[in-house]
């Protein structure tokens, strides 16, 4: 780990000040930031410790949604009746990713910034644009059986690893910042960016900027929702593929879907295509099979990935037969 | 700041030891070799000591003074000097040198048998050095200057610690390193194995990938403060009924992990209990073990 200044924020406005440098990193749980920290991937000049931070409630809002504070740990959202109750797929999600002393620490803010697990990205004497902008791409022709068939540039097909984003991008959560200009809020579908030709930019999010909070909106249908996440081991292991899904289902036919990928695209995957296909269809195998395949449209497999294609459209599949069988 | 240079004259200094105060010119006539450690490695002063190798019998100073280190060109360093009878500097190793290189032959380097003999020891005196700077971090990076220290004060295992730390110790390090709790175990010391599990306020946490300094005022429990030698934690004792370890390098993250599991919503079954224990690898295989070990002390609780 390289040297840096230590810095406690007491507040919100202290927490900006000091992290108003771009070298400067928010650190709250740490197990993203301090992990690439030892491996030299991440090298801050500053870290802002922001745990002391007002910012670890869970609390309904007016229009029956409800707002998770950015650092409310992993653990405590996965296992919040409101969660539980409303969006069983954020609360399965959660539950999918790390390990029970991760979902500890882990923070919702946190959680949204987690860096990729490709390990061109991870290994600092390999070639990476992601982490040195213009060194090259191990990955494209190098080992890619974990990485990206959707959304992928020819600088980048390095995987969103989170779980969590995946049902929050199904879910329609909204991001909520507080920065130097101000408030703002963003929907987590447009938070994260595709790596184009510049993969070192991943989210929208501007130097200084905190997350405060996720929003999510009230959506009646979500009690019948499901994660399923497919992995090398049964647990403690990143997804290959992995979905997210609500399904509004009335006398055996969809009325309304939500569809969200992970492990196979470089940001959380919306199938708004997938959702389009299965509505008005009759909630069956055949229809869930089309809308698997419709989900992974487009799809540009390498070498050694392209098993991701039939694996992410079974995985829909599954997770659609789940949320039919939910609720 | 760069170290002194080889054949450059060793500035004198004083140092009290036991033997009242001495000088560095005392020695002259016989090589010494001094060491040089940061000042958060602190003991209890100037140590000298006697290494005997081959047949010769020289005198160790381990420093810590950064008075000292900084006539040497070592401020806050791991630095290895040896002083040659004459009062020059035969060799020198700082931490900033990267790899540690001993002399190739004392024929090639110009170096009496004694000096020789002296600088060997000294390189294996600055790879023990390396080899401790390397359980917090690489030996260059502990020797850069590091931005300021952080006053961190902890409870651990119910006792109040305060430690001055740099910011990038981790508490796996801090409890290790520095309080010489030696049962959290650095397995992968990037969190994926458990080994470091460690509770933080009750919670079970990575403590590798916790900065100390983020856990200030907060209580830490780690395996020394479960039980006791002789009033093992039912935990410990059902690890032992179960035959749920072989080697036992994982098993004080797994004991750790299992204990705070009694407090967590987990399901009944076996299968329910290996998915809360997922955190925790065991290269051993004792899985069957460990599932029956928490399962029993749940049913006891029960």
């Amino acid at each position: 780990m390289l040297p840096f200044r230590y810095v406690t924020a007491a507040d919100e406005q202290s927490a900006r000040a000091s992290a108003s440098s771009g070298d400067a990193r928010y650190l709250a749980g740490g197990t993203t930031l301090v992990d690439l920290m030892k491996l030299h991937v991440e090298r801050p000049a500053v870290v802002v410790d922001i745990n002391r931070l007002a910012l670890s409630d869970i609390r309904e809002l007016p229009d029956g949604g409800v707002r998770v504070g950015g650092l409310v740990r992993n653990s405590d959202m996965a296992q919040h009746a409101l969660i539980r109750s409303r969006y069983p797929v954020l609360s399965q999600a959660l539950l999918a990713g790390a390990s029970g002393q991760i979902r500890n620490m882990a923070t919702t803010g946190g959680n949204l910034l987690q860096r990729t697990r490709c390990y061109y990205f991870r290994d600092t004497s390999a070639a990476c644009n992601k982490r040195t902008p213009g060194s090259g791409c191990g990955a494209i022709d190098g080992y890619n059986r974990i990485h990206a068939i959707l959304g992928t540039s020819e600088q980048c097909i390095a995987t969103h690893p989170s779980d969590m984003c995946v049902a929050l991008a199904a879910l329609d959560a909204v991001v909520r910042l507080s920065g130097p200009h101000g408030e703002r809020s963003v929907p987590v579908t447009d938070f994260h960016l595709l790596p184009g030709s510049h993969p070192e930019r991943e989210s929208v999010i501007e130097p200084g900027e905190l997350i405060t909070a996720v929003d999510l909106p009230p959506l009646s249908f979500a009690a019948r929702s499901a994660y399923v996440k497919v992995r090398d081991r049964a647990s403690y292991a990143f997804a290959l593929a992995s979905a997210a899904v609500a399904l509004d289902v009335h006398q055996g036919v969809v009325r309304d879907a939500r569809i969200a990928l992970g492990g196979v695209a470089t940001k959380p995957w919306r199938a708004r295509e997938a959702e389009h296909l299965l509505a008005g269809r009759r909630a069956d195998r055949s229809s869930f099979r089309a809308a698997g395949e419709a989900a992974v449209a487009g799809a540009v497999p390498r070498a050694h990935n392209g098993f991701k294609i039939e694996l992410a459209t079974r995985t829909v599949v599954r997770a659609l037969t789940r949320a039919g069988a939910a609720g | 700041m760069t170290a002194l240079e080889i054949g450059a004259s060793a500035p004198d200094f004083s140092f009290d030891d036991e033997a009242g105060t001495r000088s560095l010119a005392e020695f002259r006539g016989s090589p010494i070799i001094l060491a040089f450690a940061p000042p958060e490695r602190r003991t209890d002063g100037p140590v000298l000591q006697h290494l005997t190798f081959e047949g010769e019998r020289l005198p160790v100073l381990a420093l810590e003074s950064d008075r000292i280190a900084q006539l040497y060109g070592v401020s806050r360093q791991f630095a290895v000097f040896v002083v040659a009878g004459d009062g020059a500097i035969a060799w020198r190793h700082a931490a900033d040198d990267g790899m540690i290189l001993p002399p190739a032959s004392s024929s090639a380097t110009g170096l009496s048998r004694r000096e020789f003999v002296a600088a060997m020891l000294a390189a294996s005196v600055a790879a023990s050095f390396a080899s401790r700077t390397l359980a917090s971090s690489s030996t260059a990076e502990a020797s850069a200057p590091s931005a300021d220290m952080v006053d961190v004060a902890l409870r651990v295992n119910g006792q109040s610690v305060r430690l001055s730390l740099d910011p990038r110790v981790t508490l796996l390090d801090a409890l290790r390193e520095h309080m010489h709790l030696t049962g959290s175990k650095k397995g992968c010391d990037h969190g994926q194995c458990g080994a470091c599990t460690v509770h933080v306020d009750g919670r079970r946490v990575l403590s590798c990938l916790t900065l100390a300094a983020t856990v200030q005022g907060r209580s830490i429990t780690s395996i020394e403060g479960l039980g006791s030698a002789d009033v093992l934690h039912p935990m410990q004792q059902a690890f032992i009924d179960h035959d749920a370890f072989q080697c036992g390098y994982c098993t004080s993250g797994q004991i750790m992990s299992a204990v705070a599991l009694l407090d967590e919503p987990c399901g009944q079954a076996d299968d329910d209990v290996r998915e809360c224990m997922s955190g925790n690898i065991c290269r051993c295989g004792a899985y069957n073990g460990i599932v029956a070990a928490v399962q029993a002390v749940r049913a006891n609780r029960s």
